[in-house]
């Protein structure tokens, strides 16, 4: 997965806590920085979809923490890290449906439990690293050659 | 069909008119937005009683063809402002979302 391709491109982007005036504007600006460098849309479209959901997880369950963007030849990476609750159970919190989000929350129309699914459904690869009380760190990787055209989106059912 | 001709056929309002002339080719109802990010199609027309910033959000990462609050629902004004930055059409829908969706269906798939 991480072979010798180089790095096209970086970028780092910080994540407020709860500031839900401002969620979603991380997941925009990747998209922007990936379109204005040429990337296939297919592949923004799915990083904006993975982005989306990280940048979500972050505003709703931590104080916050920072999205790396990398782009190489091969691939698009997004690094999520956070020092929030950590994840006591990955397996079960990557299950569909599973969501531990508070009702005002839900009202807003999260917490359907279909964040990690979803980035598990549009990202080739899905590392989720968490220690309870010390936070969690999420690299998902986009394939930028892809041989079937249709690729990606929407697997994920609940 | 163009969304402008559905906007007039249903009596739609437009909040933003950021892109009439984009094709609707499907209608998503739902007030999950990761479902929505799981499941509707570029181009489609999205119903919903969500209109808070990230519906602007969802629709933009999605390429939906705009956003329709049904029920006469009204977003603020800082979601009116984000979707003309973003270019995502914004409208207004007098009937509820059975209604809506029922007559938009009709519409598309006569």
């Amino acid at each position: 997965m991480s072979g010798p391709a180089p790095l096209q491109h970086r970028a780092v982007f910080l994540v407020v806590g709860l500031d839900l005036e401002r969620a979603g504007a991380v997941s925009t600006e990747v998209q922007r920085v990936l379109r204005r460098l040429g990337i296939e849309p297919e592949v923004v479209r799915r990083a904006g979809i993975v982005c989306f959901e990280g940048e979500m997880n972050m505003v709703l369950y931590t104080p916050g923490g920072r999205v790396i963007l990398l782009v190489y030849d091969d691939r698009v990476e997004l690094i999520f890290s956070d020092q929030g609750p950590g994840i006591p159970d990955v397996e079960l919190a990557r299950q569909p449906g599973y969501s531990t989000a508070p009702v005002w929350a839900r009202e807003m129309g999260f917490g359907a439990g279909m964040g990690l699914p979803n980035m598990e459904a549009n990202a080739d690869h899905l590392e989720i690293r968490s220690r309870p009380g010390e936070g969690t760190v999420i690299r998902a990787v986009i394939r930028r050659r892809r041989d079937e055209v249709s690729g990606g989106g929407g697997g994920a059912g609940v | 069909m163009k969304l402008a001709e559905v906007a007039e056929e249903l009596g739609f309002e437009f909040l933003v008119r950021a892109r009439p002339e984009v094709e609707v080719t499907d209608g998503y109802v739902s007030d999950l937005l990761s479902d929505v990010l799981a499941h509707a199609e570029p181009g489609e027309l999205w119903l919903t009683h969500q209109r808070h910033l990230n519906v602007v959000a969802v629709a933009k990462l999605r390429e939906l063809s705009g956003v329709v609050f049904v029920r006469g629902l009204r977003p603020g004004p800082e979601v009116v402002r984000k979707a003309r930055e973003e270019g995502v059409n914004l409208l207004v829908s007098p009937a509820e979302a059975f209604h809506t969706a029922g007559r938009l269906h009709k519409l598309l798939f006569p």
